[in-house]
């Protein structure tokens, strides 16, 4: 393993289901916390949708990804940026979100996708 | 510069294994180094030997085992994201007792920490999604 750091930003814009992209990006943010990188979740788009609590998977036959969601801090994954236009967009009050977020205007992406050294989209 | 590609996208679903095959192509011409390939979710269909497109048609898998060879890329197919799939090498086949396998011999099955060792590694990652 090098011992160099690089910055990663993971941008989810999947809805929580429908597809795998929040789970594949869920693992991958798991794996970059292993090796110990800086690393910051941006949540766009639909993705926002994951960030919503009380997921009720199983209706679907799923696994609940929102509990997944819950334990980020546990592995210090505590970056956690939200599109404030999304959450309009799909009528969300940025208080029915559980989690410690930081909402980003259109410019605040933008200067957020620019301080890091790589970019993952899912 | 070093380059690294993640692909996400099935190759006969999705414009993603095609797209970054041309890219890939073009950063070597131009002089670049590509540090890995990384095949994950779907995109793990581009590492399947079986592959047989039309004769009109692109064989996706076939040209990135032919680029692999020709510029010794390492292609990286993500294991759990495959094996769930049905994308398995000769190891796995075994472990999980099936009958047959099917990963194209110029790619190689390994976890996600391929995927963060590249990124740390190369000075861009291109994401190539469905």
């Amino acid at each position: 393993m090098s011992d160099s750091k690089k910055s990663f930003l993971i941008i989810n814009r999947k809805a929580p289901y429908g597809s795998s992209a929040a789970r594949d990006a869920l693992d991958v943010a798991l794996t970059i916390s292993v090796f110990e990188q800086p690393l910051s979740l941006l949540f766009s788009d639909d993705g926002v949708l994951q960030l919503l609590p009380e997921h009720n998977a199983a209706a679907i036959g799923q696994k609940n990804l929102s509990a997944n969601l819950a334990m980020l801090e546990m592995y210090d994954i505590d970056q956690l940026y939200v599109c404030s236009r999304a959450l309009e967009q799909r009528g969300i009050r940025p208080s029915d979100i559980k989690l410690n977020i930081t909402l980003l205007d259109q410019n605040g992406i933008a200067a957020l996708i620019k301080q890091q050294d790589q970019v993952l989209s899912f | 510069m070093i380059f690294s590609i993640v692909i996400t996208g099935a190759p006969y679903s999705s414009q993603a294994s095609a797209s970054a095959l041309q890219f890939s192509k073009s950063v070597l011409k131009l002089g670049h180094r590509i540090h890995r390939v990384f095949f994950y979710a779907d995109g793990v269909h581009s590492g399947s030997a079986l592959a047989a497109p039309p004769q009109d048609e692109r064989n996706i898998p076939a040209e990135w085992a032919e680029l692999a060879r020709e510029h010794e890329l390492d292609l990286v197919v993500c294991i759990a994201a495959a094996v769930r799939r049905g994308v398995l090498d000769e190891n796995e086949a075994r472990r999980y007792e099936k009958n047959g396998h099917n990963l194209s011999p110029d790619f190689n099955l390994s976890g996600l920490g391929q995927l963060v060792e590249a990124g740390i590694l190369s000075d861009r990652v291109v994401t190539f999604g469905a």
